[in-house]
């Protein structure tokens, strides 16, 4: 896979950067807080250079309008952030899914709730990933486990929020953000950058909001000639506000369907050894990739274990999980919470399956000797 | 035969299928709208140039009915939306609208922020002393001697005068004006939109329907005329000079214009000096 990249050593934040910017990133703005801040750092270094713009809003609800802003008016945007100031931010996403506005959220989970422990890794975030805004709505959220995936799935969710005209949530974590591996950074010519379609029709005649059988809009950006008007309010085809049923409901499902129906492209995830497992772990980011060593080590001593690592989190991948675990007696999470991932095993799963979570409750990664000894204490 | 067809001069900047307005009899956006009309008009500008942003509220509605580029965002919100669009295609001029809760209470710290920076942006805040959208609740405006639905016993504290905060915040163009004087108003509002760097107008509004209801001015003219009345042009005075004063007098006028770098420029320098370093 060696080609006419580059190659560095690392950390997770870093890597999120250099994704960022092969992307075509050209707009910051956020707001200090760990384990995040090293992303600011060096995109205030990094932007300014290749003409783009940094900036360090007065807090974390300015530093997400900035970027809606920055966005309507033709520009790949990105923040990030942790706990405190992504639930800062969750009406401001609000306004992204309703504007159908791309943008980049980053949020690197540390422990909680509330200010918690800044420094520390957690994934008690999983779920507001997901419901974190108010009202109907339907999400994207990738996950990556390693220093070149955060890499490939920043430039991922760039593309997706352009594709389907949303936000989209890359999660990190404390252990990711501040780990250090080799990174291949692709060059432009090994990457696949996809930028939002542009209306093609007269000024007269276009209607931002109408959607065609993929259900995905085609918005213009500010300065275009269009005319067009991006509102919070629910509004019909033309973007204009109008308080009637039928709107309301047109509106919803424009949002949400658009997701929905495009889920099994989004759908992202890895497995191993799942054709007869008879014990399926579920796990994502680090502790995914700690788990599959677990695994691993567990099927060369017989034993029929398997392993699931969403990477989409949100579309979570539902039918791949189902195949994955349909020869399973035990369904087991691994999760650096209290369990999250738990709740989507569970609506993906047939009534009556054994699901159940591993709670690794240290901020520490854990080894695969811990993740195992735990289990045995469990059991 | 000939058809004739009669168009308001202004009609070209509306988008005439959202009349009629949400607003109610006898309140005073509408003659602010026709002011910065009026002067989008005489300036010549291209209506493709132009974006208005706006929060939640009563002006807030403002971008629904004219036939601009539009965002309308979320309550408190507008400032830092405009300047995310602004920084990101400064061939545009954004115009924030918005009340007084809007700007000066939940979007209190974009707009000394903003201020700070001397972001590109026009920001005009129709102040009329009331949460009118919501029914009537108090504003960080609202004067001592007068009530609302939840100041019954007259507000607990002293209201802001927004001219004095945002100069004290460095804007470089401040002023304040009433719907009493539409011509000076669009004047103002054609220097604001020329202006390099933050302008701020502030333009005293009547909302008779809430707050002259409850305080004694049942009709729109009696309301009009109190502010006509209070509102008084004083010319080359400091903003830290300018009354905010129900009984005796809210000052108007032009309060600050002078010209500093703006914060597209202040970043251009950044670049030069990221682009030197890489060198």
């Amino acid at each position: 896979m060696m080609g006419i990249g580059k190659v560095l050593y690392v950390t997770g934040n870093e890597a999120v950067v250099e994704g960022a910017i092969a992307a075509g990133c050209r707009f910051y703005a956020g707001y200090p807080i760990t384990p995040s801040s090293e992303i600011a750092e060096e995109m205030s270094k990094r932007l300014p250079a290749i003409g783009g713009i940094y900036v360090q809003g007065e807090d974390e609800l300015a530093s997400i309008n900035m970027i809606i802003g920055a966005s309507m008016a033709g520009a790949k945007a990105m923040t990030a952030t942790s706990g405190p100031g992504y639930s800062l931010m969750q009406e401001g996403l609000g306004l992204a899914i309703a504007t159908e506005t791309p943008i980049v959220i980053v949020n690197v989970m540390r422990a909680g709730p509330s200010t918690g422990i800044a420094s520390k890794a957690w994934q008690g975030d999983i779920m507001q990933a997901r419901f974190g805004s108010h009202s109907d709505y339907e999400i994207i959220s990738l996950y990556p486990s390693s220093v070149q995936e955060a890499f490939d799935l920043t430039v991922e969710a760039f593309n997706l929020s352009e594709t389907y005209m949303t936000p989209v949530i890359l999660l990190s974590d404390g252990v990711l953000a501040r780990m250090r591996e080799r990174l291949y950074v692709k060059d432009q010519n090994e990457l696949n950058i996809v930028n939002r379609k542009k209306p093609t029709e007269s000024p007269e005649s276009y209607m931002p909001y109408k959607r065609g059988e993929d259900y995905i809009p085609i918005i213009a950006n500010f300065g275009e000639g269009y005319f067009v008007l991006k509102d919070s309010l629910t509004h019909d085809e033309r973007g204009y506000y109008y308080e009637r049923p039928d709107v309301q409901a047109k509106f919803v499902l424009g949002l949400t369907e658009k997701i929905r129906r495009n889920a099994n492209k989004i759908y992202r995830w890895e497995e191993a050894y799942t054709d007869d497992a008879e014990v399926l772990f579920v796990a994502s980011g680090v502790i995914g990739r700690i788990a599959s060593v677990m695994v691993r080590e567990a099927r060369a001593e017989g034993k029929k274990w398997g392993i699931f690592r969403p990477i989409s989190i949100w579309p979570f991948p539902e039918d791949p999980l189902r195949r994955a675990a349909r020869n399973a007696s035990k369904v087991i999470t691994i999760e650096m919470s209290v369990g999250k991932l738990i709740y989507p095993v569970k609506w993906s799963l047939r009534d009556g399956q054994d699901v159940s979570v591993l709670p690794w409750l240290s901020y520490e990664p854990p080894s695969p000797d811990d993740l195992l000894n735990l289990l045995e204490v469990k059991a | 035969m000939m058809e004739l067809k009669l168009q308001h001069p202004l009609e070209k900047y509306i988008r005439s299928e959202k009349m009629p307005t949400t607003w109610c009899p006898g309140c005073g956006i509408g003659t602010i709208v026709q002011s910065f009309l009026k002067a989008v008009d005489e300036l010549g500008l291209d209506p493709k140039d132009l974006v208005m942003v706006s929060g939640i509220g009563c002006t807030g509605r403002v971008p629904h009915y004219l036939r601009f580029d539009g965002a309308h965002v979320l309550h408190g919100r507008a400032i830092p939306v405009a300047l995310g669009i602004k920084l990101a295609n400064p061939k545009l001029k954004v115009v924030v609208w918005g009340g007084d809760g809007d700007i000066a209470s939940i979007g209190g710290n974009h707009l000394i922020h903003a201020a700070r920076r001397n972001a590109d942006l026009t920001v005009i805040m129709v102040n009329n002393f009331i949460y009118g959208l919501t029914g009537g609740q108090v504003a960080p405006t609202t004067p001592k001697e007068t009530v609302t639905y939840t100041s019954p016993y007259n507000p607990d504290s002293k209201p802001f005068d927004i001219v004095k905060l945002v100069a004290a915040a460095g804007a470089t163009y401040v002023a304040r004006w009433s719907t009493a004087y539409p011509v000076l108003l669009k004047e103002s509002i054609k220097k604001a939109l020329n202006h390099k760097g933050f302008s701020f107008i502030e333009v005293i509004s009547q909302c008779p329907e809430i707050f002259g209801r409850i305080n004694g001015f049942r009709e729109p003219y009696d309301l009009y005329l109190k502010i006509k009345k209070i509102g008084q042009i004083r010319r080359g005075i400091s903003p830290f000079d300018a009354k905010y004063d129900w009984n005796e007098e809210i000052s108007l006028g032009e309060f600050v214009n002078r010209e500093e770098p703006t914060y597209l420029e202040q970043l251009e320098e950044i670049k030069k000096k990221a682009m030197g370093e890489k060198v």
